[in-house]
């Protein structure tokens, strides 16, 4: 029944509640679709009998009319979670050997809040381990392949994009109505853009980030990753809200994300950062860009061009700050109290053995690269400074939101690559990164919305960046956006079962 | 500044993995480039910048004195690799 | 505290080369007294099963993430007030990184560059009188470990992780100490205020609180040596030891040639020796950075001045108005403020009776028997209620001092009331002058001989009369009165 595997979130939502479908049916076709996608590799773990037990109750509550106002606002949506977000007795790997067979004894606040919110869980999809990387190529459980190939090879696999990838491949493949990444410099904006979605990342702060692997403290956010701007608004509802078990999650009243979406900017004003035009940038990102100008000046808003004189610096500055976070964050991962544990003689070689093992390539190079900035007389050269950098970054944002309520730039200098293309230069690598991680230095909100095709048939996205904690502004610009480009572009089937 | 190899060890050890020799190589190589791409920030003038300590601007978030949590023991247990006798097992430490 | 004291002498070292000081500073671990932990809701108690008091933020889990007690917050500004220090309304948590099974998360959450308390000061009295300042460098919050043991497996050791994030202040001194004496006079001077301020139990013995050494030794007027540090002694006699030897230890490496090596290292209560601790062998580089799960801990003056205006009496203040108000001597005082259950007894007892009276029944009489009997002053089986009781029977003459001591060991063994033993035995003292009258005369017909004695100017005798009077009235006759009457008759 591939048509409702073609539901938005939002019809989904109205066809449940009317009672035209049920759950248990649309789970069951995303099952199918699922176990049929396996050649994308998007899930480490697929979760099928819970599934259909989460659709059954789904559907028990919407059949009792007594019931009628408790029924939540995803109910009844399969959904496919990020395998960074610990799930209550479901193996949760973070993409890691460290982790394989790690079975939470708690579920993390943000899926908590959606299965409250009525949610189905397919599965647990894959990502890069730890959240380290751009193209999802660096998952212990293999890399994740796109759905879309390039018009001219139609063999060549293609890559979705990361750290979320195993999320994107999912929504962009219709295998699950919608799906929870996270974004620590891009992890969510850049897969999306790669596969023709929308993703987005709200101000830090706004989620909780409890019970999620954590790779960047300072950074890390949970979003939502859907098929149009609408699902992004109500998936985000489900997900956000006040969590005092987090710290930093900000005790502030949710607006209704959903209503954001008028439709009219009439009046706004969206800044054009003119440090985003980079040296060599392709021209197809250029005109992109140019057109979702003209797009939102169509539509009634000003477009005026705003400096964000730190740019350039954000990256490297990331560069330090993330990994410095994530050697901390990643010392708990020892062998003693869960997880891949490698004996040795002593105390020291297990660790060791452990750490060596369960870490790949990727991680292993942030964390030497973490404990070294963080290290005795390199401190104030590199941590300090990059902070310090952040503060100047954090300027530039508030400067600019003086003079404008939204930002629009490209979510990424390319269209998505071919597996294996950037393998060797870890700093190719980190540039895909280059117009998502000013935001995040910042802690603001952005989404990015699918706007076309670049000119061998692979989605291209535009961002479009907030003031904190101004979601909504971001939604309604995002929304105009995604009316005025009618992107409509779906990878054709070439995996699974072809009938 | 450029690491050698055996600051690429140390770090290593300090961050208690282990790097067979022969990517050790490879990885001195990988961290001096991204340390070299790094060293733009010096362009940048911070004098007189305060790092950020948080993005989010709110008062640290504080907790009664109340236990609500712990007594747990299975679920605290639960995934450890070797457990015994309701504790933690690791390979015997000299102090 | 009077400044006309004066300071101590440093306790110096005779060595081959001529005489050595001793530079010593502390760092004391005290667990804040809280319900539960310091980032979580999971309960301090001493003495719990393995493993049963860790949430699974404890335990590092991961994604777990940290929120503050804030009754820990509360706690860490009450004792630095106690200490007289510089309170800062903003500091920051960082971590502390290293590798150790008892350590869960990989790094202990602690204040390095911006504690929650800067500098202070204590006043130490040494037996001698004499009294040392020691200035605090500061305090500041951080995690308990978990405890590692090692005895109950061949290859293993096990971990238990109830003490993982219980809330300790961490109070570190000047290099200030110049003997064992002082550091240990130290120690308990900190742990008296932190029991006044209720914000650490103080019990050693169950590891609430204990110290890291830093022993340096150097000859007089010298720079600072090169330190070691001690870890985790805990008791005041073992921190004496250890300094002891240290110090020595010290002394002998430099005259033999050689060079102090700064190192953390183990006491051995068992030989009284110190050894180097190999699993901290290697250069420690803890990379210190702020905690991104927590943001800066900021609070106004109002919520200091709130905790301020709750503050007790604390020890030096109490002794000084124990001498100027009261009328104890130094000692005296000194005595019944060291611990606060003590002065809190004391004050009871003393409240409107005599205080020297008072003080010297608690840290005479009282103090006797609990010592005999092992027993601290809070599970003592006479309340201050009750000794007051006896001190008024005694003032007002219905029982004499003599009588006092017995019926108070009554009371002590029994748990009874003073009025309620009197009553009982009967010990009321004898005041009635006609049955005194009788007593006298009989005593002086049994002894007419002394009574001719006495008249004849042997005016010594009086104290025989007195004791046989006395003796017939076992012990009851109010010894005034039978004083006045003796005089009379024998005059007569």
């Amino acid at each position: 029944m591939s048509t409702l595997t073609d539901l938005t979130l939002a019809q989904a939502r109205d066809k449940l509640k009317s009672r035209e479908i049920s759950s248990r049916e649309l789970t069951e076709a995303h099952i199918v679709a699922m176990e049929d996608a396996r050649d994308l590799n998007a899930f480490i773990t697929e979760t099928p009998e819970h599934a259909l037990t989460m659709a059954d109750a789904a559907d028990a509550r919407i059949k009792d009319e007594q019931n009628g106002d408790k029924i939540g606002p995803i109910e009844g949506i399969p959904v496919a979670i990020k395998d960074l977000y610990c799930t209550e007795g479901v193996q949760t790997t973070a993409a890691s050997h460290i982790l394989e067979g790690f079975k939470p004894q708690y579920e993390s606040t943000v899926t908590a809040n959606m299965w409250k919110a009525g949610g189905v869980m397919l599965g647990k999809t894959n990502l890069d381990e730890f959240a380290m990387g751009s193209s999802n190529e660096t998952s212990y459980f293999g890399n994740v392949i796109s759905p879309w190939r390039r018009t001219d090879d139609n063999a060549g696999q293609i890559v979705p994009g990361g750290s979320s990838g195993g999320s994107a491949s999912a929504v962009a493949a219709r295998i699950a109505i919608a799906a929870t990444g996270t974004d620590t410099g891009g992890s969510i904006r850049q897969p999306a853009s790669f596969v023709g979605i929308v993703g987005m990342k709200p101000t830090y702060g706004r989620c909780s980030r409890w019970g999620i692997v954590a790779f960047a403290s300072s950074l890390d956010q949970p979003g939502p990753m859907t098929r149009t701007v609408r699902d992004s608004a109500i998936l985000l509802q489900a997900m956000a809200g006040h969590d005092p078990k987090d710290s930093t999650s900000v005790n502030q009243p949710l607006p209704d994300f959903e209503a954001a979406l008028t439709g009219d900017i009439k009046g706004l004003k969206i800044g054009i950062p003119r440090e985003y035009r980079m040296d060599g940038m392709a021209s197809e990102i250029d005109d992109l860009w140019k057109q979702g100008v003209k797009w939102l000046e169509d539509a009634g808003a000003t477009c005026v061009e705003i400096s964000l004189p730190h740019t350039k610096y954000a990256l490297p500055a990331y560069y330090i700050v993330a990994p410095a976070e994530a050697s901390s964050n990643l010392a708990r991962y020892d062998g003693v109290r869960y997880g891949l544990r490698v004996d040795g003689d002593s105390l020291e070689e297990m660790y060791e053995a452990t750490r060596g093992e369960g870490f790949g390539d990727e991680v292993q190079r942030r964390v030497l690269i973490g404990t070294y900035v963080l290290s005795a007389g390199y401190y104030d050269a590199y941590y300090l400074k990059a902070q310090k950098v952040r503060t100047r970054i954090a300027e530039d944002f508030r400067n600019a939101f003086e003079q404008v309520d939204a930002i629009l730039t490209p979510t990424a200098p390319s269209a998505a690559f071919a597996a294996g293309e950037k393998g060797d230069d870890p700093i190719a690598m980190y540039l895909n990164d280059i117009f998502t991680v000013p935001a995040s230095m910042a802690g603001l909100p952005g989404i990015s919305v699918p706007a076309g095709l670049s000119a061998d048939g692979l989605p291209l996205g535009l961002q479009v960046l907030g003031n904190a904690f101004d979601e909504e502004t971001v939604f309604r610009v995002g929304s105009v956006l995604e009316q005025a480009a009618a992107f409509d572009a779906r990878p054709a089937k070439w995996w699974g079962d072809k009938s | 500044m450029s690491l050698d190899k055996a600051t690429v060890a140390g770090i290593a050890h300090l961050a208690r993995i282990k790097v067979d020799d022969d990517r050790l190589e490879t990885m001195v190589g990988e961290l001096n480039n991204i340390l070299g791409w790094i060293e733009q920030l010096d362009e940048v003038d911070t004098d007189g910048v305060a790092p950020m300590t948080s993005v989010a601007d709110m008062d640290a978030p504080q907790r009664q004195d109340i236990v609500n949590d712990g007594d747990c023991r299975d679920r605290v247990l639960a995934n450890a690799p070797a457990a015994a006798d309701g504790f933690f097992g690791v390979p015997k430490v000299i102090e | 505290m009077s400044d006309t004291v004066k300071a101590p002498e440093p306790q110096l070292i005779q060595g081959a080369t001529g005489d050595w000081e001793i530079v010593l500073g502390l760092e004391i671990h005290a667990q804040v007294v809280s319900n539960a932990k310091l980032f979580s809701g999971a309960a301090t108690e001493f003495g719990a099963e393995p493993n049963t008091q860790v949430s699974l933020v404890d335990a590092a889990m991961p994604g777990m993430l940290p929120v503050i007690n804030e009754v820990v917050v509360e706690q860490a500004v009450r004792t630095g007030l106690g200490l007289k220090a510089q309170i800062n309304n903003y500091s920051v948590f960082d971590r502390k990184n290293y590798f150790y099974p008892d350590l869960p998360q990989g790094y202990q959450i602690s204040q390095f560059s911006q504690p929650i308390v800067g500098e202070g000061i204590v006043h130490v009295e040494l037996a001698d009188g004499s009294v040392r300042e020691v200035g605090v460098e500061r305090l500041h919050l951080e995690q308990d470990a978990g405890k590692s043991v090692h005895d109950l497996h061949p290859q293993q050791t096990y971990v238990d992780l109830n003490r993982s994030g219980v809330a300790l202040m961490e109070i570190v001194s000047k290099p200030d100490m110049r003997s064992a004496e002082e550091a240990a006079a130290y120690v308990r001077k900190i742990r008296s205020i932190l029991r006044y301020l209720g914000t650490c139990d103080g019990n050693m013995e169950q590891g609430s609180m204990r110290a890291d050494v830093n022993v340096s030794v150097r000859k007089p007027g010298d720079d600072l040596g090169t330190r070691a540090e001690i870890k985790n002694v805990n008791s005041l006699r073992f921190i004496q030891q250890a300094i002891d030897y240290e110090a020595q230890r010290q002394v002998d490496i430099i005259e033999d040639g050689g060079a102090i090596k700064q190192e953390t290292r183990l006491f051995d209560a068992g030989s009284g020796t110190t050894r180097a601790m190999r699993s901290k062998e290697e250069a420690h580089d803890y990379r210190y950075f702020p905690d991104p799960d927590l943001l800066p801990l900021e609070f106004d003056d109002a919520f200091v001045a709130r905790i301020k205006a709750d503050l007790p009496e604390l020890p030096d203040d109490k002794m000084d108005r124990f001498q100027a108000e009261l009328g104890l001597s130094h000692y005296d005082a000194g005595v019944l403020v060291a611990e606060r259950e003590i002065a809190d007894y004391f004050e009871v007892v003393a409240n409107g009776r005599d205080a020297k009276i008072a003080a010297n029944w608690v840290s005479g009489n009282l103090f006797g028997l609990l010592n005999k009997d092992g027993t601290a002053i809070t599970d003592s089986p006479v309340t201050a209620e009750q000794l007051g009781g006896l001190l008024d029977l005694m003032a007002d003459g219905t029982i004499s001092g003599k009588i006092a001591k017995d019926v108070f060991e009554d009371m002590f063994a029994t748990g009874k009331d003073a009025a309620t033993i009197v009553d009982e035995k009967g010990l009321k003292q004898v005041s009635d002058t006609g049955a005194i009258e009788t007593m006298v005369d009989e005593v002086m017909a049994a002894n007419q001989d002394k009574v001719e004695e006495y008249r004849g100017g042997k005016d010594k005798l009086m104290g025989f009369f007195v004791g046989q009077v006395m003796k017939a009235s076992k012990g009851q006759a109010n010894p005034g009165v039978v004083n006045q009457i003796l005089k009379n008759k024998l005059s007569g």
